[in-house]
């Protein structure tokens, strides 16, 4: 008896990490764009990365931190995987087992080489990429490769002023 | 004697104020390298006496893009290396799965025919500028480069290709023709770089 109250109490815990948890929104070329682009009085710190990509999960507890403690900026964590598997479900269930917070979005476009250079002209295509934009001065910050501690608290400071 | 004394520090100057590109553009002469295959034994393009040009791809094990492009590059040196544009694959990156012992593995699994290079120093990935895997760079004789970026239009599935890049590329070298896409972006796994 005890075994099955455990299991219940298991299956409506994992249960409501899927319900509760976000669905990340698919997005078009244009959504993104305005969110580089639409000035506002907050950073706007945008983060490519796809489920696959062992770096990108490494990194993503730096992006979760600065959304919890940094209300000055806002953090967009925009999922790639739609180029490899447009199927969204796999980018549901990591935002469910990882308990993401901060804002997660599916970018669903095909053909990279059209748009990629409409997102950033210096950005190859690599992931992790991370986009720290002011959108005030248009003053921006690419950086193609896993960050590291402090890092992304430098650029926001970089494109600040 | 001062005049020209003036121009050669001017000159300087200019060259030492020229903005630092990263790698190659199309057009640029790429370097060789001496790189040591899954072989054991150390290749350079200079080796290569019959080949008309070279298709390099940075390449690694781990990624999914590299993965889904595998059995393309085993196709397009199969196809092309015939023509004296052999496929000359590269692996820079650091980390778990990409160690020489892994890479000697997956060669041998896929039965490669072309070498498969460690760049254990990351020096011929930054020379060339190669951010990406599969990174492609078309090389015509004289190392000139010809075609930089994705090998086509379509990672997820090689029947819906609309765009072969690569091929078009070394085609129109082949026939003497001018390459009509030079460059391309695709999305794809960074190549893990060392720290420091």
């Amino acid at each position: 008896m005890a075994r099955l109250i455990f299991i219940i109490v298991c299956c409506v815990g994992w249960g409501s990490t899927l319900l509760f948890a976000q669905k990340a929104e698919q997005i078009k070329l244009k959504d993104l764009q305005e969110v580089i682009n639409s000035p506002t009085e907050h950073i706007q710190v945008i983060n490519f990365w796809a489920t696959w990509c062992a770096p990108c999960v490494k990194e993503m507890p730096l992006f979760e931190k600065l959304n919890a403690e940094n209300k000055n900026v806002d953090v967009t964590l925009v999922s790639m995987d739609y180029d490899l598997d447009p199927n969204p479900e796999k980018v549901h269930r990591f935002i469910a087992r990882k308990k993401l917070l901060s804002k997660v979005v599916i970018l669903a476009e095909s053909d990279p080489n059209t748009w990629i250079d409409k997102i950033d002209k210096n950005w190859e295509g690599a992931l992790p990429a991370t986009l720290v934009v002011n959108t005030k001065t248009g003053k921006r910050k690419l950086v193609q490769q896993e960050l590291h501690e402090g890092e992304l608290e430098k650029l926001i400071e970089e494109v600040k002023n | 004697m001062k005049k020209l004394l003036f121009l050669i520090f001017c000159i300087g100057m200019l060259i030492a104020a020229a903005p630092v590109k990263n790698g190659y553009e199309v057009g640029d002469t790429a370097t060789d390298f001496k790189l040591k295959n899954v072989d054991g034994k150390m290749i350079s393009l200079a080796d290569y006496k019959n080949a008309k040009g070279f298709i390099v791809i940075f390449d690694c094990n781990t990624c999914p893009y590299s993965k889904a492009y595998n059995e393309r590059i085993i196709e397009l040196d199969r196809k092309y290396s015939a023509h004296g544009f052999p496929v000359i694959s590269i692996n820079a990156n650091e980390g778990s799965g990409d160690s020489f012992n892994d890479m000697v593995r997956v060669a041998k699994k896929k039965a490669y025919k072309f070498p498969y290079l460690q760049d254990d120093t990351q020096a011929i990935a930054k020379a060339y500028g190669a951010t990406n895997t599969p990174h492609v760079f078309v090389l015509a004789k004289d190392l000139k480069v010809a075609y930089i970026g994705a090998i086509d239009d379509n990672p997820r599935n090689a029947d819906g290709v609309t765009k072969r890049y690569v091929q078009e590329a070394v085609d129109a070298l082949i026939a003497g023709k001018t390459v009509p896409i030079t460059k391309t972006k695709a999305i794809g796994c960074g190549i893990k770089w060392k720290r420091g």
